[in-house]
């Protein structure tokens, strides 16, 4: 009896469902789809990124300027024009030492802390957001913000280390009662340093903690059993199992440092006398406050192998460290 | 002078509505296996790591070699431990996960070298030395897991669940070995399974544990032959204990001791009508379910009639069936409680 009350339902079981299952929809065919969800991120990329590039690379090889934008091949004549210029080399020169020493100051302030961010603590999410706030300032912005911070007379730096003693006649940093943190060149190449670590800091502490947060509890737990301190634990076991995301977070922050004109712009238009000079900011006066954009094209250019070999050079390390 | 001791010990986790331990006491014995077996969320991991020191109890003591540990670091505790992931570092080779916690003791390079190649001889693990944990097989990472735990000397080795990772036909030969490696080493050793035939396997002892509480504890066959309540019936044994409701007590018996009429021998017995539904023939033993009627209320039960008996069943029909008097178990009818309850006369 039980069997012929289901055959009889599933008779009258409405057909309309196994019509339109058996109908291909647009969401069966996955090429498609895929092509389509590819597009905008391919226009995107193509228009924004490819066309300069190639565009930059045409000009680099060409004598293009503002005041005559007729194009015609020019060879190697802008590397020529550009190694003879002493700012060119002065400029590769600060690019390298302001770069590497802000690399490594992001890397050993990340790492810790990151893992200072990972700690349980009361306030933890205040003390997160506070933290990430100067990666999520758009460059530009900051920058001036530390214009001012570092102004040659109003500069509240120096009117701290005035009142703890540090600044002022007879005091450890000299007779005068201001530091000129952007007039000097050591001290302004040291500046751009400090706004560059500053703002990259967050980010390689959020990419480091993402790889702390992945190490498996017991490992830590496994070590402190096997008779691990501290130290112990942090250079034998978390600091290697870190390994390949603190090179990311190395090679943003390069990437970063290496591209970036704003900080050097704002705070000291590469001056004084070009000694805070990047070769981001020297291509841009060249190019376009300069007019050669031919010249501008080439010098940026310049920095595209470098970067490159960079990238792959740490990348092939994260494969070799990567363990887990 | 007992190994490890927990007297009272009692914990509760930061924003828990219920306690994770109860007031536990509980004490090992020189050189046994004492297994703590129970379900899920039983606190039976809690109580290891407790003793370990990973986590720090809310009251009560834990006691090693007869010194309070209570505010002592893990490290400080004479003991090693063997995680259920095995937790190896995946950064270095075999030989440097197993000489790790000798250098973190500050031992010299040739003692440290001299006592890897012992556990590594004695585990096996010698032509592995090279190797990086992700290269091995989870039976042999669970070696490399003891041979770090080995090195350290420990007073007592706590092991959490070091057999759930491996696939169950290796599970069984890891476990004949781990317990012949205990009997070499002879270290007293606390083994956290929630698998009831694990338990049953390995413990010299074994701590029946449920809702942060011991339930009951003694050798694998007090456990099984008189279990001190309902939950320990149940819980142990596979198929479980059979429970029926009588009057204010619970009749227990075993599924092997539910056997034809003709088969349980001696005059002193309780005789059931069993009412066959099923029959299922696993491993040569023939597991029975139906419903006994006459001794209580009538009550699905299973029975297993192992290859020696041979009485035709037939499904679907009643069968004389017998439970000889002193297989009978009786229990509170309470369900908080389910303890043991004295025996009563049974009408059958």
């Amino acid at each position: 009896m039980a069997g012929t009350l289901e055959d009889d339902a599933s008779q009258d079981a409405p057909p309309v469902s196994v019509r339109s299952s058996k109908r291909i929809t647009l969401g069966d065919r996955e090429g498609a789809l895929a092509w389509l969800f590819l597009l905008p991120s391919v226009v995107y990329i193509v228009g924004l990124v490819a066309i300069p590039f190639f565009l930059a690379i045409g000009f680099a090889f060409s004598d293009v300027s503002a005041g005559d934008p007729s194009y015609d091949f020019a060879g190697l004549r802008n590397y020529r024009r550009a190694f003879a210029d002493p700012v060119f080399w002065t400029s590769l020169r600060n690019t390298f030492v302001i770069t590497v020493i802000t690399m490594i100051l992001v890397v050993v302030l990340g790492t810790i802390l990151s893992n200072i961010l990972v700690a349980d603590f009361r306030g933890k999410w205040v003390v997160r957001f506070l933290v990430l706030l100067p990666w999520t300032t758009p460059v530009s912005l900051s920058s001036v913000t530390w214009l001012w911070l570092l102004d040659s007379i109003y500069s509240p730096i120096d009117w701290v280390m005035r009142e703890v003693g540090l600044l002022g006649p007879d005091t450890l940093f000299g007779p005068t009662g201001n530091m000129y943190w952007l007039g000097k060149p050591g001290l302004a190449t040291a500046s751009v340093i400090m706004v560059q670590t500053w703002r990259l800091v967050p980010l390689a502490a959020v990419i480091i903690m993402a790889g702390l947060a992945a190490i498996p509890d017991d490992l830590d737990e496994a070590a402190r059993v096997d008779g691990a301190g501290f130290w112990r634990r942090m250079f034998e076991i978390t600091t290697p199992l870190i390994m390949p995301v603190v090179a990311v977070a190395t090679l943003f922050a390069a990437i970063f440092t290496f591209t970036d004109m704003a900080v050097v712009y704002v705070l000291t238009r590469g001056g004084p006398t070009n000694s805070t000079q990047v070769l981001a900011s020297w291509a841009y006066y060249k190019g376009i406050e300069g007019g050669d954009i031919a010249q501008g094209a080439a010098i940026a250019l310049f920095l595209f192998p470098i970067l490159l070999a960079a990238a792959v050079a740490i990348l092939r390390s994260v494969r070799k460290v990567e363990v887990l | 002078m007992a190994v490890v001791e927990v007297r009272d010990l009692h914990k509760v986790y930061d924003g828990a509505q219920q306690a994770a331990l109860g007031k536990i006491n509980l004490a090992t014995e020189e050189g046994e296996y004492l297994v703590l077996v129970g379900p899920s969320g039983c606190g039976k991991t809690t109580l290891l790591r407790t003793i370990a020191g990973l986590e720090q109890p809310t009251a009560g003591e834990v006691l090693i070699g007869g010194e309070v540990v209570n505010g002592l670091p893990p490290r400080a505790r004479q003991i090693a431990m063997v995680f259920q992931s095995y937790a190896l570092y995946p950064h270095k080779t075999v030989f440097g996960n197993i000489e790790f916690p000798l250098k973190a003791s500050r031992i010299d390079r040739p003692e440290r070298e001299r006592k890897v190649r012992w556990a590594a001889e004695l585990l096996g693990l010698t032509r592995l030395l090279d190797r990086r944990p992700r290269q091995l097989s989870g039976g042999e990472r669970q070696r490399v897991a003891l041979a770090r735990a080995l090195v350290r000397d420990p007073a007592v080795f706590l092991l959490d669940e070091p057999l759930s990772n491996l696939d169950a036909k290796l599970r069984t030969s890891a476990r004949d070995e781990l317990k012949r490696f205990q009997a070499e080493i002879g270290t007293t050793t606390v083994y956290v399974t929630h698998d009831q035939t694990e338990a049953m396997g390995l413990g010299d002892r074994i701590a029946v544990l449920s809702d942060g509480a011991v339930r009951q504890i003694g050798s694998p066959s007090e456990v099984y032959d008189h279990p001190a309540d309902t939950f320990v019936a149940t819980f142990i044994g596979s198929p479980p204990m059979n429970l029926v409701p009588s009057g204010d007590r619970l009749v227990g018996f075993r599924p092997e001791h539910l056997l034809p009429e003709e088969d349980v021998p001696g005059s002193d017995r309780v005789t059931v009508p069993f009412a066959v539904d099923r029959m299922e023939n696993l491993s040569g033993d023939r597991h029975i379910y139906g419903t006994v009627t006459g001794i209580g209320e009538p009550t699905r039960v299973i029975a297993r009639l192992p290859t020696t008996v041979t009485t035709p069943i037939t499904v679907g029909e009643s069968h004389a069936f017998a439970v000889a008097a002193d297989r009978l178990r009786f229990f509170d009818t309470d369900p908080d409680s389910g303890r043991r309850a004295e025996p009563v006369r049974l009408e059958a």
